[in-house]
């Protein structure tokens, strides 16, 4: 056994981190480090910088801009852009419909779309969840009739992060209402949100920020082009998905780079006139996270490694990288928010006061991490996954 | 043994209750929360007419002579209706009066909080003191017959609409020497102070509170000049256990709201709350709510009725650790079990969780309790 990456690791290593020391612009790690809001401009400006670099889409098809990286060197740009302070890549475009339109795309969809979601020409979003339909994705109403040449939506997606920022949207639609189960009567379309008909309304979250929408679909004509796959196996596809690009779910780097700035602050930070990180109560619960991180940093490497040499997709066994790496977030969070003491409860100046907008981020910024146990299929239904597929439950 | 509230008790608290479910809905709350001054001055009056202001102060200056047990009720409707008036605020600033006041301090203060026309507020932390009530850098010096104040206080809540602050600040000694504190009834609009007003993550206003050169008459000083923190402690506990009373109601509050979505909520064809997954998990939040109660009530009734200091903080922060422990528990279990709407503002149960939030580091966390408690 050798817990140690390979010189070649290293060395890739040593380059992505040097490259991004270079190239990643100051002013927008300053903004990921201090949690301040990134614009859509933020957002795409990273992304072209890192698709002229050539590093956008690592794991797409070496014809259509992938790198060839294996499993561990995109593991390894993943966490040293997440210890780094990137802005974060958007996935929906890159590491979700992308995918799906290499495996079930037609020729013609690959060219008119992918070469866009490589130059973040377009910007995309999901649309999955509904108001009955989060946990139990399968029991969704939004309705495709196919009208010939059409499709014809109407209903409500929720949840749709940056659809007020997305120019398509990628949704599963019911095609059949009959279909003896559920999952059969599915379809995957594509969706341009300027089509009259659709309508985008933001949900605002609790910290006061809005991330997420929800989007309606009202008569809306979607051409049959944009049905991707077969009419009522959009489930396969959703499924096909569900399996693809779970490794980084963990968000090491992320909670490297947030663990460390909880150090450095708490060293700032006074109790009884000593820095708070030497106070025993306080830096145990920080140790306890730092250690548990250690073991998730392994035991993702373990599921990596086992990948790498299997060649095989990870199993359900990756669902407990989500569930460890949100929870470590959330302490992180919590942490942090705890370490500011007092100073955590003021959030807005009112009357245009000045204010130390870092001191006050810490509160929303733990109330904002409460969303990772809920989102991209929450730590319950990870549980599940874990329980039904690796344990036989 | 008898942990029923008394008829009076009984009565005023189900009053206050009414009052929240009737007048003080979520959406009118909303309002209030989104007005400029961010109370509303009608429910303040009504506040005053129910006698809710002059329920902990005594007979003597025309109150009811309530004690934290008295309070207990109001303090959980509070809690259950997220209410952002400056009730903890005023009580704090009154008790300080009651309990260090010169007789004509009471006189002049007493009775205008009763009648709802005066608002106070207690200045007291600062930057680097966390949660030490010794740690006074603010500076007062004697200047003629009175004093002037120097000094930077923090997180004053409720302090953009107070009439009058009572400012801590060290008359002598080191910035943490238990002996030399002072208290200073202070004009909000006396020259030399200044405020920087904020919204609060619990929707509360507060400020931060600088006083240059502030000078303020020898009948501003409350009590004994130089030997504060003893009064410092004494209020603090005693609002300590008022806002462990709240918690209690705002963790009542989450707990109806989630069990509410358990039962309501369908996936898979049934309500979540069918999956046993989820039983014992909104189970487990019951159970937090009983020892939080428990121990509010333990809070509530030693700070009426212990006299010895030590013992006193030593079962007040006995409570502030499990009921804060209770407001981290039930706030992060609320938001979960409700999934995403939980995130959002539009739902109760996301405002609620701030305030649980807030309310776990209010006049100490969890840490700084333990210490407390255990030495």
């Amino acid at each position: 056994m050798d817990l140690n990456y390979s010189n070649e690791e290293l060395a890739f290593r040593d380059e992505v981190r040097g490259w991004l020391a270079k190239n990643l612009p100051s002013d927008l790690s300053d903004k990921v480090g201090d949690h301040e809001h990134l614009a859509k401009e933020d957002l795409v400006r990273w992304h072209k910088i890192l698709a002229k670099q050539g590093w956008i889409a690592p794991a797409w098809p070496k014809e259509w801009g992938g790198t060839g990286w294996n499993v561990v060197q995109r593991y390894i740009f993943e966490e040293e852009c997440g210890f780094a302070g990137t802005p974060p890549l958007i996935p929906f475009g890159l590491t979700m419909c992308a995918p799906v339109l290499h495996k079930f795309g037609t020729e013609a969809q690959k060219k008119r779309f992918l070469p866009r979601i490589y130059d973040c020409d377009d910007f995309w979003c999901q649309g999955y969840s509904e108001p009955g339909s989060g946990s139990d994705l399968a029991s969704l109403k939004t309705k495709a009739e196919n009208k010939g040449d059409h499709f014809l939506v109407n209903g409500q997606k929720i949840w749709t992060t940056l659809g007020h920022y997305a120019d398509w949207i990628f949704c599963l639609v019911r095609t059949d209402s009959q279909a003896s189960k559920r999952q059969e009567g599915i379809s995957f379309l594509l969706i341009d949100m300027k089509t009259p008909g659709v309508t985008v309304r933001p949900l605002i979250l609790m910290d006061g920020g809005h991330e997420v929408n929800e989007v309606f679909f009202e008569d809306v004509k979607v051409p049959m082009e944009n049905l991707v796959y077969e009419e009522n196996k959009g489930w396969t596809v959703a499924k096909y998905l569900l399996g693809h690009e779970r490794m980084n779910t963990g968000r090491i780097g992320v909670s490297k780079r947030e663990l460390s700035k909880l150090k450095e602050f708490a060293a700032t930070q006074l109790k009884d006139g000593k820095p708070l990180i030497d106070d025993v109560r306080f830096r145990d619960k920080l140790s306890r996270v730092e250690i548990e991180l250690m073991a998730l940093e392994i035991t993702n490497l373990r599921f990596l490694d086992q990948m790498r040499r299997s060649g095989q997709p990870p199993g359900a066994d990756v669902s407990m990288l989500k569930i460890k790496g949100t929870e470590i977030q959330q302490s992180l969070t919590e942490l942090m928010m705890q370490a500011v003491g007092p100073m955590a409860q003021p959030f807005k100046p009112m009357n245009g006061g000045d204010f130390d907008a870092f001191t006050a981020s810490l509160a929303p910024r733990y109330c904002n991490t409460r969303k990772t146990t809920i989102y991209a299929g929450s730590n319950e239904i990870q549980r599940n996954i874990i329980s039904k597929m690796s344990l036989g439950l | 043994m008898n942990f029923d509230y008394n008829e009076e008790q009984q009565l005023l608290a189900d009053s206050v209750k009414r009052f929240i479910g009737k007048d003080y809905d979520f959406e009118s709350r909303k309002k209030i929360v989104a007005s400029d001054k961010g109370y509303s001055d009608d429910v303040w009056s009504t506040f005053a007419e129910m006698g809710l202001l002059g329920l902990p102060v005594s007979t003597d200056h025309d109150g009811f002579g309530g004690g934290a047990l008295d309070m207990m009720g109001i303090m959980e409707s509070i809690g259950e209706g997220l209410v952002v008036e400056p009730f903890l605020a005023t009580t704090m600033g009154a008790q300080f009066v009651a309990r260090g006041g010169s007789a004509a301090q009471k006189k002049a203060v007493l009775s205008q909080v009763i009648e709802g026309k005066l608002k106070l507020a207690f200045a007291q932390t600062e930057k680097g003191a966390r949660y030490n009530l010794a740690h006074v850098a603010a500076k007062a010096r004697k200047s003629g017959s009175g004093y002037v104040i120097d000094g930077e206080k923090s997180v004053v809540v409720h302090g953009p609409c107070a009439d009058k602050i009572v400012v801590s600040a060290r008359t002598s000694g080191a910035d943490t020497d238990s002996k030399g504190i002072s208290l200073f009834l202070v004009d909000a609009n006396a020259p030399g102070v200044t405020i920087k007003a904020y919204r609060t993550l619990d929707e509360l206003r507060a400020c931060d509170m600088v006083l240059k050169g502030a000078s303020v008459g020898a009948d501003a000083l409350i009590g004994n000049e130089g030997e504060g923190l003893a009064l410092i402690e004494e209020v603090v506990d005693y609002a300590t256990a008022l806002v462990c009373a709240e918690a209690v109601g705002a963790i009542r509050s989450a707990n109806d709201a989630t069990l509410e979505y358990l039962k309501t909520r369908k996936q898979f064809g049934v309500p979540i709350g069918a999956f046993q997954a989820l039983q014992h998990r909104m189970v487990d939040m019951v159970v937090s709510y009983e020892q939080a109660k428990s121990m509010a009530c333990l809070a509530c009734d030693k700070v009426d009725s212990e006299k010895d200091p030590a013992e006193r903080k030593r079962l007040v922060s006995a409570a502030k650790v499990r009921v804060s422990e209770a407001c981290r528990h039930v706030s992060q279990e609320s938001i979960q079990l409700h999934g995403g709407m939980g995130m959002t503002e539009e739902m109760k149960v996301s405002h609620t969780f701030r305030r649980l939030t807030m309310i776990a580091q209010q006049f100490g966390d969890i840490d700084h309790h333990l210490e407390r408690f255990s030495g």
